[in-house]
């Protein structure tokens, strides 16, 4: 449900950002049952058999363990959020400087656009309390 | 189990007076999956799809379905869903289900019934009072309420209007039952039908000219089927 796919992307590692996503703020939390693969697969309209190599691959990452006959649950590891989270922003900054450097931003004049940015927002924040 | 195959084609060669169709295609369909057979208008893959189905008998090559040739039992083991409107127009919704159940040991009516009330139709509603979106809907309706572990469907999304696609699309995915059945669909609309796909074969001219894991080949591309099969056919 309200899950966009990127068709240029596999759609098993999206389905694995979203529970992943999910895992970060807190919607899951370490130890708790995973949707069957079944309700999930109708839940998001994906296919069955994205959603299994979607768990399969979580599997493999060490995220979720399956318990026979139970199903599928994260796994009890309380670093699991903050390792996640940490994951998932070095994903998104690497992103992000790999399209500044296309553009011809050095490191410091990037340091520089993200701190002139981050105060301009402060700004606009405090500016809307007035 | 992953590694079997569903459909096994070697060689095959189909001619028309005039007309290559298809020029000696090899290619597996692997079972427990849902394929995507794409390509334009006139690359043979309505022909693929019933030399498969046992509709159209092959000029040379060979067709195995789970390691069968087509015949008897493996048209009882075949679902097949045709482009054209095949109902009698006269017809309820009702009558033609009952039709079905006349014909087909296989067919389960009340999960007929249930995929009916899914795709909100109405039983006495008849035939040709129907929309095109509509027929495409029973259509799918008959195929999925067939209890068989091929489903053969040739263009179901053609003609149809964007609502009813993606119903017929939301059903499909919602009936399909992966431990059991093996889909084979061929459309134009790549776009709305890509990310329902496990496989992709993309015939042009009668050869196939890619195919291959949907999601592997994202990755491997860093594009959707739908661009690279554009980037494939340029």
């Amino acid at each position: 449900m309200g899950l966009n796919f990127d068709a240029t992307k596999p759609i098993y590692e999206q389905i694995i950002d979203h529970i992943k996503k999910m895992i970060v703020r807190g919607e899951l939390q370490p130890g708790d049952k995973l949707p069957s693969q079944r309700e999930l697969a109708k839940d998001i309209n994906v296919n069955p058999n994205t959603i299994q190599r979607a768990y399969r691959e979580m599997e493999l990452l060490e995220l979720v363990e399956t318990r026979r006959g139970m199903g599928t649950y994260l796994k009890e590891d309380e670093n699991m959020v903050i390792t996640i989270r940490n994951d998932m922003a070095r994903d998104a900054v690497t992103n992000f400087l790999q399209e500044m450097v296309s553009l011809g931003y050095t490191g410091e004049e990037i340091l520089v656009f993200i701190s002139n940015e981050l105060s301009n927002k402060k700004e606009e924040e405090e500016g809307h309390d007035v | 189990m992953s590694k079997m195959q569903a459909v096994e084609i070697r060689n095959l060669v189909k001619n028309y007076p005039g007309v290559e169709a298809l020029k000696s295609i090899n290619v597996n369909f692997p079972a427990g999956k849902i394929t995507g057979l794409i390509g334009p208008n006139g690359s043979g893959k309505s022909t693929m799809l019933k030399s498969i189905a046992g509709l159209v008998q092959p000029s040379s090559g060979e067709v195995l379905i789970f390691g069968e040739r087509p015949g008897r039992k493996t048209k009882n083991e075949t679902a097949f869903l045709p482009e054209i409107n095949h109902f009698y127009k006269g017809m309820s919704i009702k009558q033609v289900i009952n039709l079905y159940e006349s014909q087909f040991s296989n067919f389960n009516r009340e999960r007929a019934m249930e995929i009916l009330e899914f795709m909100n139709l109405k039983p006495e509603a008849r035939i040709k009072n129907l929309s095109k979106g509509m027929v495409g809907r029973v259509k799918l309706t008959l195929t999925m309420a067939r209890e068989v572990p091929l489903i053969i469907m040739d263009e179901p999304l053609s003609g149809i209007d964007p609502k009813s696609r993606a119903q017929i699309l939301e059903g499909l995915i919602s009936e399909y039952d992966a431990e059991k059945q093996t889909i084979i669909l061929s459309t134009h609309e790549v776009l709305e039908a890509e990310k329902f796909f496990d496989y992709v074969v993309f015939l042009e001219k009668g050869e196939i000219k890619l195919q291959g894991n949907a999601d592997d080949l994202r990755a491997e591309h860093g594009m959707s089927i739908q661009d690279l099969v554009k980037e494939v056919f340029e």
